[in-house]
């Protein structure tokens, strides 16, 4: 990776999208679709931190993680959409308030 | 030099403005096309940064499994979307707040970021014609093959999980059961009876 862009301008790119996905938790703080999508952004982030420092750096280790990385965001995915898909035939709505029925 | 500016640019604009729309689209479909949208202008990055492996499992893992069955939620679950909009407006400037702190943070922090004195940085490796994808699976199957093997035993319990909590067994549905069909005999379900002529069962 030579020159022009600097490491900086990757990392501070890295720093609103990730500001944006904490930003949209706060906004959606009802809708669980969209916040799982938020947490996705924010994963997204990491990944750009990590292939970033992975690339100035000279060094395929983060590369590697970032790819573990998305492995687990997946996982994560499916198991909260299969929870919530669960929890939408149970209650027929997917608001956060209704969720919290589920405790005790 | 220019043009590679300009892409950077591009792509991040791109990615910083589908993100937004991400999070404030009223219908939650146009947040999903959003989302896929950020994730392309990402792995347009990641080759900007030399990661063309990452690049691709990016848009094959992310825009190919995850956004799908982010869309496939979103259009089998007959939810009323305006109703959960309700009310949101009232976190908006916690969020600004806590965002703009954190952004904040974030960006002093990398702006300011430096290397300890004396650290030595790894050097590009003199096999030039190694690509990226070579190369990533020359460490991933040999110093990460531990880590690797946990990831593909994520990835089955995740499997499993999400079957386990999907599946379910409804009562009043007929299905075709290949057990029962073949443990059916004659003597179970046919009766032979005399009848005497003129006298009826």
């Amino acid at each position: 990776m030579d020159g022009l862009i600097g490491m900086e301008h990757f990392l501070i790119l890295a720093a609103i999208l990730f500001t944006i996905g904490v930003f949209g938790i706060f906004l959606n703080r009802k809708n669980v679709i969209v916040l799982l999508m938020s947490i996705e952004l924010m994963l997204l982030a990491v990944n750009i931190n990590f292939v970033t420092f992975s690339s100035y750096l000279n060094d395929l280790a983060g590369q590697v993680f970032a790819m573990f990385i998305l492995t687990v965001a997946a996982a994560e995915a499916a198991i909260g959409l299969a929870i919530l898909v669960a929890f939408f035939r149970n209650k027929g709505s997917i608001d956060i308030e209704d969720i919290s029925d589920l405790k005790g | 030099m220019i043009v590679q500016a300009f892409a950077f640019y591009l792509f991040a604009g791109i990615l910083i403005l589908s993100a937004l729309m991400v999070v404030s689209a009223r219908n939650p479909v146009h947040s999903v096309l959003f989302l896929i949208l950020a994730f392309f202008n990402a792995s347009g990055l990641f080759v900007m940064l030399g990661a063309e492996f990452l690049a691709m499992i990016l848009i094959i893992v992310y825009v190919g499994a995850v956004a799908v069955l982010f869309l496939f939620v979103v259009m089998m679950l007959d939810v009323d979307f305006a109703s959960l909009r309700k009310g949101c407006m009232r976190y908006v400037p916690l969020g600004i707040i806590l965002g703009g702190v954190l952004l904040f943070e974030l960006v002093t922090l990398y702006t300011y970021w430096r290397t300890a004195p004396g650290v030595k940085f790894a050097t590009p490796t003199a096999v030039n014609d190694l690509t990226n994808t070579e190369a990533l699976g020359m460490i991933l199957y040999t110093d990460y093959v531990f880590a690797f093997q946990m990831a593909g035993l994520i990835l089955l319990v995740a499997m499993i999980g999400a079957i386990v909590l999907t599946l379910r067994s409804r009562p009043n549905v007929r299905k075709q059961n290949m057990l029962d069909q073949h443990k059916r005999q004659a003597s179970d379900v046919l009766e032979i009876k005399r009848v005497t002529p003129r006298t009826g069962v």
